[in-house]
């Protein structure tokens, strides 16, 4: 908000000429800001002698709300697996906090996927459903997004680490002037202070952080897909649905903007039944040949870890971790990979892991149900004859 | 046209070992390096500059050593650049960040393009690119991987699970770009020479750019670290460590037993 003193200001129009947008006129012998094209750049308030103009961040909001509210999200009107997976989590937090588990969703044609956001324990949901909105655009997600928990004031609001969340949540938690913790990996509630415990790997081996937000509300965070459990759909659920109207005019909706549907290769890492990943012990793209030669035995696809992706041994989109995908197969072989936190936070869900590791304290083994302490030059082609013959 | 990029320099992870005991990184002989992501919007800020003329700036904020990271973006081209370098930033949290370059930015002008690597490697977040284009109050896409010009504007193509999108902006904007949008150059002896001699980095403080200290590092990030901790690591599964024949038999057996292959 950028506000003029009119007792303190005497008229010099200094301020006038300071303004590169050209957003200050003279009214009454003051100086008035139209504000729809002022940037809030601030050469006003440097320029003024009399201190008469103040420009202050937006309003912080710091809301007793308790309440917790997920940012559900459609894409081409199928609601996106993260946003299941964080009523999960929220439906505990907002138990913990003695509160509800509010969702909202932008898009058109909501009723269907608003229902099932109830079955899958959303209490209340917020659906803004009006011509236009199915694409994602930030600037117009971002309005609606900061209108919504500016009315609702909720403790806690989550988004999933997609291309959509990541785009949109720091946007909105910079317009409210609160904190933001990507990538969580666990989120509760700490039992004194009632505030949300936002647990994500840190830099550099298996050192894990929890990140709170002390005084700002409400207190936000963004969590993969795939790294929080699927809750059970429940169609003796009940909750309500309260159309969300918007009270300003929607901005940048007319903007253009069109999304190309693309096949990608290794969109099924996620489905896959077996997983061969590899790690910086494979040494070498031929290595990885191999490995790709014993996941078409077993049926299974390849990945890796950052390092066999960063070394171009592998494509990005086959990175397991933290940053990369998360799978759940009922076999995953970790080949030469040490097993850090950000790359056991892609495995959570895998059946049964087995690791091959020259290094018997590798950390790998101990997220592994069993494994072969060697070099896996050596024996993954002993796998490969034995599993042919 | 004016750009700024904005870089930062991060520990080389290739590099990075852990402390088995601890879990903790072992620093000791750890290469700084310019975040990868950063280079690739570099590279896109000087083909937009051949396209259009104007000047880049490279922009980082960080400890004095990031100059490192700054002289190598001179290097590869870009015609100024700039380290925002005070103890007040230090702890700032992606918002402060934010906060931190906005106010640099405004400082030395709002350019018409700004260019963020898609994220860093030591945090991950990918959200700095985002916090500073609203802290900024311009618009934004995320994980480009095309930049085409596109009349007085560009059209952009950007990450999405389902593929990617297209949108048309106008400058100023910010882009945060990823590794598939080009291949960022090398640059060669001599070019690393003649930005040794010839360009400068100007350090900044907090009080040559105006920002606040209630807005600034740990003080004004609205995060905190509460606790750092190694999680107790579960008990390790069954090992084979016999010659490797018998360990490939008792593997297969293994995986029979939970039917992962038929028996
Ligand atoms: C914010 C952040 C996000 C990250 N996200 C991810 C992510 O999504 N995914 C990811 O994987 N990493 C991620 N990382 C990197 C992660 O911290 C590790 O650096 C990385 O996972 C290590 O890869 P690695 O296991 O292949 O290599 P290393 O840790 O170097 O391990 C190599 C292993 O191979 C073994 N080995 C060596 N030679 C042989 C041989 N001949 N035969 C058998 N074994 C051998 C060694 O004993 C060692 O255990 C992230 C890091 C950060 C900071």
């Amino acid at each position: 908000m950028i506000a003029v003193d009119v007792d303190a200001c005497t008229g010099c129009a200094l301020c006038l000429g300071s303004c590169p947008f050209g957003a200050i006129s003279m009214v009454r012998e003051k100086a008035s800001v139209d504000r729809e094209i002022c940037t809030l750049c601030g050469a006003c308030v440097e320029i003024c002698p009399d201190g008469a103009i103040s420009i202050k961040k937006a309003d912080i909001i710091s809301s007793e709300g308790k309440d917790v509210l997920i940012f559900a999200e459609q894409r081409g009107g199928e609601l996106a697996r993260v946003s299941l997976e964080l009523l999960g989590v929220g439906r505990g937090l907002a138990t913990d906090c003695g509160s509800t588990l509010h969702a909202f969703i932008i898009g058109e044609n909501l009723q269907v996927v608003s229902e099932k956001l109830i079955h899958c324990g959303a209490q209340v949901v917020h659906p803004v459903d009006l011509p236009g909105l199915s694409d994602y655009r930030t600037s117009t997600y971002t309005q609606i997004a900061c209108s919504i928990i500016t009315r609702l004031r909720p403790g806690i609001v989550l988004f999933g680490a997609t291309a959509r969340g990541r785009d949109l949540a720091p946007r909105v938690a910079q317009r409210l002037n609160t904190g933001l913790t990507a990538d969580c990996t666990e989120l509760s509630i700490d039992p004194v202070e009632k505030i949300l415990l936002q647990t994500r790997p840190t830099f550099g081996g298996n050192i894990m952080a929890t990140i709170i937000t002390p005084s700002r509300r409400p207190q936000m965070a963004t969590v993969r897909e795939g790294v929080m459990e699927l809750p059970e759909p429940d169609v003796t659920l009940t909750g309500l649905v309260k159309p969300f109207a918007m009270e300003t005019p929607l901005e940048g909706i007319h903007e253009f903007c069109e999304v190309i549907h693309e096949k990608r290769r290794a969109v099924t890492l996620g489905k896959a039944k077996i997983i061969v990943a590899g790690g910086r012990g494979v040494g070498s793209p031929q290595g990885f040949e191999l490995l790709g030669q014993l996941a078409d035995l077993l049926g299974g696809e390849v990945a890796g870890s950052r390092v066999a992706v960063e070394k171009q041994w592998i494509e990005r989109e086959r990175q397991v971790g933290q940053t990369g995908s998360a799978v759940a197969p009922d076999l995953y072989i970790a080949c030469g990979i040490s097993g850090s936190v950000q790359h056991r936070a892609g495995i959570k869900g895998a059946r049964v892991v087995a690791a091959i590791n020259t290094d018997p304290d590798a950390p790998i083994f101990h997220r592994a149900n069993f494994g072969i302490v060697g070099d896996v030059r050596e024996i993954i082609p002993l796998l490969i004859a034995a599993l042919k013959s | 046209m004016k750009i700024i990029v904005c870089v930062k320099q991060v520990p080389d992870t290739n590099d990075v070992k852990t402390d088995v005991e601890t879990g903790r990184i072992i620093r000791e002989g750890v290469v700084s390096m310019v975040n990868p992501d950063d280079r690739h919007a570099m590279e896109e800020a000087l083909r937009l500059r051949q396209k259009h003329g104007g000047s880049v700036i490279a922009l980082s904020m960080g400890p004095m050593q990031a100059k490192n990271a700054l002289m190598q973006m001179l290097a590869m081209g870009a015609d100024e650049g700039y380290l925002l370098c005070d103890p007040l930033f230090a702890g700032s949290d992606t918002w402060a960040t934010a906060y931190a370059l906005g106010t640099c930015i405004q400082h030395l002008g709002l350019p018409d393009v700004i260019l963020c690597g898609r994220q860093a490697t030591d945090g991950d977040t990918a959200q700095v690119g985002p916090q500073l284009a609203e802290y900024l109050g311009i618009p934004q896409v995320t994980q480009v991987r095309a930049v085409v010009e596109h009349g007085a504007g560009f059209r952009v193509e950007a990450f999405m699970e389902e593929g990617y999108r297209v949108v048309k902006v106008a400058p100023p904007l910010l882009l945060t770009v990823s590794s598939e949008c080009n291949q960022p150059r090398y640059p060669n002896m001599i070019q690393i020479v003649q930005a040794h001699r010839k360009k400068k980095v100007t350090v900044l403080s907090a009080a040559d750019i105006g920002a606040l200290a209630e807005f600034s590092g740990l003080n004004g990030s609205p995060t905190r670290v509460k606790r750092v901790f190694v999680p107790a690591p579960p008990p390790k599964g069954e090992l084979f460590d016999g010659p490797p024949h018998e360990a490939v038999e008792a593997f297969i057996m293994k995986l029979k037993e939970y039917h992962l292959v038929p028996s």
